[in-house]
């Protein structure tokens, strides 16, 4: 496995998903003689899975089941440790698409964070792009990277544990794109214009507050970016149920059909409560001249 | 259209240079090139040719003279109708310092501006410039003095926008065609919102090396989308409706050359014959080149994103230029090869021509057929005017295990039954029945909020991921587990749980 590769086997060292039903679900580190408890039993990982194709059926030892996925970074972003608060996968489509990510794009990235939105990156820019990520927290950085060697996609990114606001990217003219999620975007704006190529570019930053976009937009005006625009994407989920909805008795039947008993249909109904904001994202390009 | 164009719709002699070269020379604007204009917010797809009239946003002009300039240049035309490079300009919006508080004084008499139609038509006669205009209009109005700060802004940004026409050529991305597509021509990609196709490349984890199914009647918009997220690498199996696959989209994109290699298409009339084994290359349709040749001809790179006027005055160009049978050469005559053809005029050589492109056609097709029987395809996409349930119960018979499958439709309720037939089939989890909702805003100083609510237009989705159907294996189990594919056991704790977990985000 990688997680830019698709492979058909598990093998030792992978990181494997393991998906209990009902959309529960963890990842697990492929090791020859580890076991996992689930609440089906034992997996036992050199007889389980180890040799095993990705998508099978897994037998634990109490006769329950779970099946054993192949890793994506969407299904990392709903398993990782969290570190940080995290970007989940309906705004990480959006930025990907906005910010044109395609193999080869050259991206820088701060915070690192918890590495969500740094995974869907390296997915989408290998094998010929590199992502630049920034973190400040020393320990989050060293523990991204490991994470980053562990899924084997460390060729395809470089992290640097500094300050974006004050030390930059530490590249320079190189980058197709700019992402920023920090508490105060606007004072890495001018970095940020520094990092993308002297062609131009495309630049994101994701804040929860207006007023930190308001100075965002503000710098990145002053700093001669054009296309300024500030979105918002929301995700709506239904669950699909069959709904019985029972026939009135109206006193009698005037009719002389039965229309007494239960009408029964399929429906998607919204969930009860959503995710009403994560955060804004305010796009811009960086002007030629 | 693949057939019939052979090396695929990026076969144009400037686009083949383009490739050859790339770096630097990528951000200049060439002969040949597919590009985007942009004015405003509103976007056109051209092809970049000389003496070639293109009509945009009421203006007509060349694009002469945007070759070899860098992409983003904003030009403005001139009477001529040529396009001039136009540096970025100093603002000149606040000469006037004077500014009222608030409107009680200002009242609607129709009188305000002291140039009349005439005087302003004459304006623009002279050839004066657009900014000149603009600040007439301000000197001319009498109210504009008494105006609060922003309203005088918002007063001088709309006349901007009609009188200062700048036309900006960008590089065609996913995102700029998608925003385009939604704008101009929504009915060609099945409404669908550029938000909801950046979900489904990200749900169907495209990717490079990917070896992807699509079906698709969105014009080729999404199969262009797959193919700029693959980057070249890997394959893309097209399934398509009727004659051949329409990509008039896809040509937007100005793929190079390579990107073709690897993208096969499959007729869908043949899936069943396919999966259960009955398929033969002799039952293929020999006819699908002219077919695919008059569909897309239909729906020309030009006039495919032009509003209802402009369509107009293209039909009579074209009834002008064209002759009824030379229609279908005009797509054709892209290609370098068949221009040739055309020129000598052998009718010969080019039966001999379209020959050889339809047995081309026909072991590409067998090509197509031999990995889709593989069955372990990277992920499915499907996004057409076609109800979803047959296709998502056919075509996922050609899908790896533990891959992400994702299906678009217009409406929910067809979903909705694709849902219920997917699971009691079996093979899939992780099910979710999906929509985002987009929402744009004005950022302004004092003047921040939202700009539109745009919901229920984008259409809906249906993602999930396969896994190894143990239907067969499984018949000692009961009837209800079988259905959801859950042990007695373990369904009875779920239950207890439902709803407390299905309402998780």
């Amino acid at each position: 496995m990688s997680f830019v590769e698709y492979e058909e086997l598990i093998k030792e060292g992978d990181t494997a998903i393991i998906f209990l039903g009902h959309g529960s679900m963890f990842p697990v580190q492929v090791q020859r003689g580890a076991q996992t408890q689930t609440k089906y039993g034992v997996i036992r990982h050199s007889a389980h899975l180890i040799g095993q194709p990705f998508g099978s059926r897994v037998t634990c030892s109490k006769g329950g089941w779970v099946y054993v996925l192949h890793p994506t970074p969407e299904l990392w972003t709903l398993n990782l440790p969290h570190r940080t608060q995290i970007l989940y996968s309906t705004d990480i489509s959006i930025i990907t698409m906005m910010l044109e990510l395609k193999p080869g794009s050259i991206v820088c990235e701060s915070g690192t964070g918890s590495g969500s939105l740094s995974h869907a990156i390296i997915r989408t820019v290998a094998p010929t792009g590199h992502l630049h990520t920034v973190e400040f927290h020393q320990q989050r950085a060293q523990k991204a990277e490991e994470e980053f060697r562990e899924h084997r996609v460390d060729r395809w990114v470089t992290v640097r544990n500094q300050d974006v606001c004050k030390n930059g990217f530490g590249v320079s003219h190189v980058a197709d794109a700019v992402f920023l999620d920090i508490p105060s975007p606007w004072e890495a704006i001018g970095h940020a214009k520094d990092a993308l190529k002297v062609e131009g570019g495309r630049l994101c930053s994701f804040s929860p507050c207006i007023e930190q976009v308001q100075r965002t937009c503000q710098a990145l005006t002053e700093h001669g970016f054009i296309e300024v625009t500030t979105l918002e994407i929301l995700l709506r989920e239904y669950n699909v149920r069959t709904a019985n909805l029972p026939m009135p008795d109206l006193g009698g039947a005037l009719d002389p059909l039965p229309v007494l008993g239960e009408a029964q249909f399929k429906i998607g109904v919204p969930l009860k409560e959503t995710v009403g904001h994560t955060g804004y994202l305010t796009f811009a390009s960086k002007n030629l001249f | 259209m693949e057939g019939a164009k052979g090396e695929g719709p990026a076969g144009g002699g400037a686009m083949e240079k383009c490739v050859e070269q790339p770096g630097q020379q990528d951000h200049h604007i060439r002969d040949g090139d597919f590009v985007v204009l942009k004015r405003e917010d509103v976007f056109k797809a051209v092809q970049v040719q000389r003496r070639k009239k293109v009509t945009f946003e009421k203006q007509w002009f060349f694009l002469d003279n945007v070759i070899g300039h860098s992409y983003g240049t904003a030009f403005e035309v001139s009477n001529s109708g040529n396009l001039q490079p136009k540096k970025m300009m100093e603002e000149i919006t606040s000469e006037t310092k004077e500014a009222g508080i608030d409107n009680r004084n200002i009242v609607d008499d129709g009188k305000s501006q002291k140039l009349t139609q005439d005087d302003i038509k004459a304006l623009k006669d002279k050839g004066i410039k657009g900014e000149e205009i603009v600040q007439q209009l301000i000197e001319n109005s009498t109210t504009f003095r008494d105006k609060t700060e922003f309203a005088q802004d918002k007063y001088i940004k709309k006349k901007k926008k009609k009188y200062e026409a700048i036309i900006t050529v960008v590089k065609p991305s996913t995102r700029i065609l998608s925003i385009m597509y939604y704008a101009r021509e929504p009915g060609k990609i099945n409404y669908m919102r550029y938000d909801t196709l950046a979900q489904m490349l990200t749900l169907g984890n495209i990717h490079a090396g990917n070896k992807m199914v699509v079906m698709e009647t969105c014009a080729g918009l999404v199969l262009g989308a797959v193919m700029e997220r693959m980057g070249g690498f890997g394959s893309i199996i097209q399934m398509y409706p009727g004659g051949g696959p329409v990509r008039a989209a896809t040509t937007c994109f100005g793929f190079p050359k390579s990107f073709f290699n690897n993208l096969y298409e499959f007729p869908l009339g043949k899936v069943n014959s396919l999966l259960n084994g009955t398929f033969s290359s002799k039952a293929l349709p020999s006819e699908s080149i002219s077919v695919s040749v008059e569909e897309n001809n239909g729906i020309l790179l030009d006039d495919l994103q032009t509003s209802p006027k402009e369509k107009e005055e293209n039909i009579a160009e074209v009834i002008e230029n064209n002759h009824p049978q030379q229609e279908t050469m005009e797509i054709i005559s892209q290609e370098p090869e068949f221009k040739e053809h055309k020129e000598r005029g052998s009718k010969k050589d080019y039966i001999q021509e379209f020959q050889r492109k339809q047995e081309q056609q026909k072991k590409r097709q067998i090509e197509a057929a031999a990995l889709l029987s593989e069955r372990n395809a990277d992920g499915l996409i499907i996004a057409s005017r076609y109800h979803p349930t047959p296709l998502a119960l056919s075509l996922l018979e050609f899908v790896a295990p533990s891959r992400p499958f994702v299906i678009y439709c217009h409406y929910k309720e067809p979903l909705v039954e694709c849902y219920t037939k997917l699971r009691e089939k079996g093979g899939v989890i992780n099910l979710r029945l999906s929509e985002t909702w987009l929402r744009n805003y004005q950022v302004l100083p004092d003047r921040s909020h939202p700009k539109l609510m745009m919901s229920g237009g984008g259409g809906y989705l249906l993602s999930g991921i396969t896994v190894a159907n143990d239907k067969q294996k499984s018949e000692s189990c009961t009837l209800e587990s079988q259905k959801t594919e859950e042990p007695t056991a373990k369904k009875r704790k779920i239950q207890e749980s439902d709803s407390a977990l299905e309402d998780l985000p």
